[in-house]
């Protein structure tokens, strides 16, 4: 109810600066850091998500031509599985982790307490809309926080939907949606937050980190990058080329931060691979992507004209074996496989996002991890090998967020795995306890008792009291003995 | 001139970066042996390093050894679907009250993480600097770990680097002018600042014992120079004189009836921070709330210690971090205010609190927010390995010590291994009504409803298009 009246006003610095205040008085009553309280928060996300789905499924579909099973698999049955890990992990994540403590602390008792920061902001993104609006979300509530949720409004079906169900269902005192674009996400940097969780891309995480260190607001951003795919010889390849298609076209169209971005496989090997791939993407789509209903479209002329641009290249255009097609009318573009284009050209140097798919040959596989390791550091890394020693050798060298062995983009799906990047593919984690901890501050709390007091801690200082403290610090128990004793 | 000192900067960075594409950094062997030669510079340069305090911070030898000297290793081997790996090449700042502690804390962190390292110690102490510049690379590896001198304008060219990690301690005007950089090449910073850190005086609490602690660890830390230090004091109105008459008691029994003689205080560090602590003291109504000391040696550089009395809420005393011998005793009607109280300003490093009451001690843990909390005691938490040490809100983000300071150098990588027998029909397109009521019960892994739904569909029993 609230939340929809303030999209019809301005949402401008001082709507901004109100939201902020108006949470910060909720958070500072101490409502958010029950434990009730966040329980009825996850449950009532899990009963919107759960009584809504069909709305979820319909404003996906608007937003990115989404299939229902892709919304269902990847972002209602992911976010629900969230809640629930959420609801059924919160006591033991809430606990405080006892610590040991050292003789040079005795007698001592110590402790690890989380808290939540205070009032943050989430900045969603507009490819997987619903999921990576809420999963955020649930970390901060668990954690206790007061939260504002800025969705994309490059997906304004679900950005609308977000703000209705969310107004509706949670607590408005403590979480807050705010629609927008440009103007009103400025806005919102500009007030002092007590966390940043971004997901996007490199450009706007710069600016949101700069806005960030005018208030040494810590950050998390989830960005992207070419996630690449090695795929060796000797392996089940019509297996791999499924898990290839799944983890390209058949997560959003490619448009997803973990979607393989590229292949590098053997010369040899690559005419093998690109008839796998064909084989089984009619398999998938048919004769006639274009039409399929179980692949997103592009979701928006900006994002279509930026893929056509990247095979304007005669250079590159030239090396498409397989797709290629396309219909600006519906913002459809088939899955378009590519062999050996130009190192140096734009579809080799910016991250896809989209449904091609360019494959890179190298003499001996052993190359590819210096194709990698010369890129930025990407999101993730995916590797198709029955060689041992290879795996290990990706494993070892490659840096990425995350890698997988034999499979795309699954890594996801897996809780106790953190999900986030490293270099330009972001700072932080989370899913999971990850997600909590995220959004806590791990307090360090020290019990000491008036009992034992040790003079040699003050001063006038002494040889004896200089003597026994050396031995304290560094010397273990048998010297301090003997610097009680009077020897060193 | 800039241009030179960018040059230089600039080829450090790379030099550094193609040393770490080496991999050499990587090795078990390389680590631990860059961990013994760190050990044993400091157990052979004791001298040399309590010398340099001593010339840039009057620091008396015992402090200085016990305060700088004690560094703990660390290293952790990978394990599980875990795998920590080095960010890079990383920028430490060191700050200048424990300029040797500062700086060789976090490189260990970064040795024993594997990266390569820059280290730019605070010019504000000159002589443990140009120590660190002369005795690193004759004990640890030249190629991989380096140190840049300088003031502001090598900073900012340093900062115009791109490193894969920068670690900062000091204060929150430059960490936000370090964070911004940082920006632009999305590095992740870890920020250790200061605050102004409260010691809560509840009654009944061992006094004497309490206030021993107090005085030690004020005056007997760099004098109120360090960003753990306490920062004022707050204790129930009818109990202040008492407290701060122990308090002279004690202060004399360590300084000495003239502690402006007293070689166990540290100085000020240098003019500037001197100018600034005595401008603390100008106000007339600051200066009236003085209860003991007030004196000041600008030869010197030397401050009394200092006890005010509820000096004015609103004066600089009591809204900056005071980092300095000065110390505002604050009177509070019950002592359960203090609470309020702390919670009206920024977050600070850490909190201090003398009671034996298990309630209060409760309260203070969930309602107030600070970097760390320790009761009946100051500064031990420093020492206290298995604890984080870092801060929250202006006092910063990131932490380290222990196996945090490896953690804090490190890339947690996630690595999944999947086989590529074992294929599941209904993950794949195109979808299909069976297809998709598959995934949902998988997703609410209900098993037995599964095997009935495979089991109807192949009998022909329920039929899906």
């Amino acid at each position: 109810m609230a939340s929809s009246k303030l999209n019809k006003k301005v949402f401008d610095l001082k709507e901004a600066s109100t939201t902020v205040k108006d949470l910060r008085i909720t958070f500072d009553s101490g409502k958010t850091r029950s434990y009730e309280w966040k329980v009825s928060q996850l449950k009532a996300l899990l009963e919107l998500t759960e009584k809504h789905e069909k709305e979820i499924v319909e404003a996906l579909y608007s937003d990115l031509s989404k299939s229902e099973a892709e919304s269902f698999i990847q972002e209602v049955g992911m976010l629900k599985n969230s809640c629930k890990t959420a609801l059924k992990e919160l006591k033991h994540w809430m606990a405080p982790e006892k610590v040991k403590t050292s003789i040079t602390t005795f007698p001592s008792s110590a402790e690890i307490v989380s808290e939540p920061f205070g009032v943050v902001l989430v900045i969603s993104a507009w490819n997987y809309p619903f999921l990576l609006s809420l999963d955020p979300v649930i970390g901060a509530i668990a954690a206790g926080n007061a939260v504002v949720l800025k969705p994309s409004e490059i997906a304004p079906a679900t950005s609308s939907l977000l703000a209705k169900l969310l107004g509706e269902y949670m607590d408005n005192s403590s979480i807050r949606v705010v629609e927008g674009a440009v103007d009103e996400t400025s806005a919102l940097l500009q007030q002092k937050w007590d966390k940043i969780f971004y997901t996007g891309n490199g450009r706007v995480a710069r600016i949101v980190m700069a806005a960030a260190a005018k208030h040494l607001t810590p950050v998390v951003l989830e960005l992207g990058g070419k996630s690449p795919v090695v795929v060796d010889s000797n392996i089940n390849l019509q297996v791999a080329a499924r898990r290839i298609i799944a983890g390209k076209w058949g997560c959003n169209n490619g448009q997803a931060c973990i979607s393989p971005d590229y292949i590098i496989t053997t010369k040899d090997y690559a005419p093998k691979l690109v008839d796998a791939l064909k084989t089984e993407l009619e398999q998938f789509y048919g004769k006639n992507p274009l039409e399929s209903k179980d692949l997103s479209r592009i979701v928006n002329s900006n994002h279509f004209d930026r893929l056509i641009r990247l095979l304007d290249d005669d250079k590159v255009s030239g090396k498409i074996v397989h797709g290629g097609e396309k219909d600006k009318s519906k913002l459809r573009i088939s899955p378009t496989v590519l062999l050996d284009v130009p190192r140096d050209s734009l579809i080799m140097s910016e991250e896809i996002f989209g449904p091609l798919l360019p494959i890179i040959t190298v003499d001996k596989l052993d190359e590819s991890f210096d194709v990698i390791n010369s890129a930025p550091k990407p999101l993730a890394a995916y590797i198709f090998t029955n060689n041992n020693k290879l795996k290990e050798q990706f494993v070892k060298t490659v840096s990425a967020g995350g890698l997988v062995i034999d499979d795309t983009t699954i890594h996801l799906a897996v809780h106790t795995l953190p999900f986030g990047g490293v270099g330009e593919s972001g700072v932080g984690a989370y899913h999971g306890k990850f997600s909590f901890d995220a959004f806590s501050h791990k307090k360090a709390v020290l019990y000491r008792s008036f009992f034992g007091d040790a003079s040699i801690r003050y001063p006038p200082y002494t040889s004896t009291k200089t003597r026994l403290m050396k031995a304290l610090m560094g010397g273990g128990f048998l010297a301090i003995i003997r610097a009680l004793f009077g020897r060193s | 001139m800039n241009n030179n000192i960018g040059v230089e900067v600039e080829e450090t960075v790379r030099d550094l970066r193609q040393y770490f594409k080496t991999g050499k950094t990587r090795s078990v062997t390389w680590r631990k042996n860059q961990l013994k030669a760190l050990l044993n510079l400091i157990h052979e340069n004791e001298d040399a390093i309590s010398k340099a305090l001593y010339q840039d911070l009057g620091k008396h030898p015992v402090e200085a050894y016990r305060d700088e000297s004690n560094i703990p290793l660390v290293f952790f081997p990978a394990k599980g679907e875990l795998l920590p790996e080095p960010l890079g090449v990383v920028l430490i700042f060191s700050s200048w009250n424990f300029p040797i502690m500062m700086a060789l804390d976090p490189i260990i962190g970064a040795i024993s993480a594997g990266n390569v390292v820059v280290i730019k110690p605070s010019e504000q102490a000159p002589a443990c600097s140009s120590f660190l510049a002369n005795i690193l690379p004759h004990y640890l590896d030249p190629n991989a770990i380096k140190v840049i001198e300088g003031g502001g304008d090598v900073c900012e060219q340093v900062l115009l680097q791109k490193w894969d990690k920068i670690f900062f301690t000091g204060s929150p005007r430059v960490a936000s002018i370090v964070m911004s950089s940082a920006a632009r090449n999305l590095t992740p910073v870890t920020l250790e600042l200061g605050g102004k850190c409260p010691a809560i005086f509840d009654y009944p609490s061992d006094f004497k014992m309490a206030v021993k602690r107090i005085v030690g660890a004020k005056w007997g830390v760099c004098s109120g120079q360090a960003c753990i230090a306490i920062d004022y004091l707050l204790v129930e109105e009818k109990y202040s004189s008492e407290l701060i008459e122990l308090l002279k008691k004690f202060m004399r029994k360590f300084y000495g009836d003239n502690m402006m003689e007293s070689k166990a205080l540290s100085r000020i560090i240098n003019k500037h921070h001197f100018e600034r602590l005595c401008n603390l003291l100008k106000d007339p109504l600051v200066a009236a709330s003085i209860v003991h000391g007030g004196s000041v040696d600008e030869t010197n550089l030397f401050i009394e210690p200092t006890i005010l009395l509820d000096p004015p809420l609103d004066a600089e005393i009591m809204t900056e971090e005071i980092f300095g011998p000065l110390l505002p005793v604050i009177t509070v009607n019950k002592i359960q205010e203090s609470i309020e109280f702390i919670n009206s300003r920024p977050k600070p490093l850490a909190i201090y609190a003398f009671t034996k009451d298990a309630t209060f001690k409760k309260k203070i843990v969930s309602e107030t927010s600070s970097g760390s909390v320790t009761f009946n005691d100051t500064l031990v938490q420093f020492l206290c390995d298995t604890l984080p040490f870092g801060g929250v809100g202006q006092s910063g983000f990131g932490r380290y010590h222990g196996k945090y300071s490896f953690d804090t150098f490190s890339h947690e990588k996630a690595v999944l291994h999947r086989h590529l027998c074992l294929e599941i029909e209904p993950r794949y397109p195109p979808w299909s009504k069976f297809k998709l009521e598959f995934l949902r019960l998988a997703y609410r892994l209900n098993y037995f409803g599964l095997v009935l739904h495979m089991v109807l569909h192949m009998l022909g029993l329920k039929r899906h298009n």
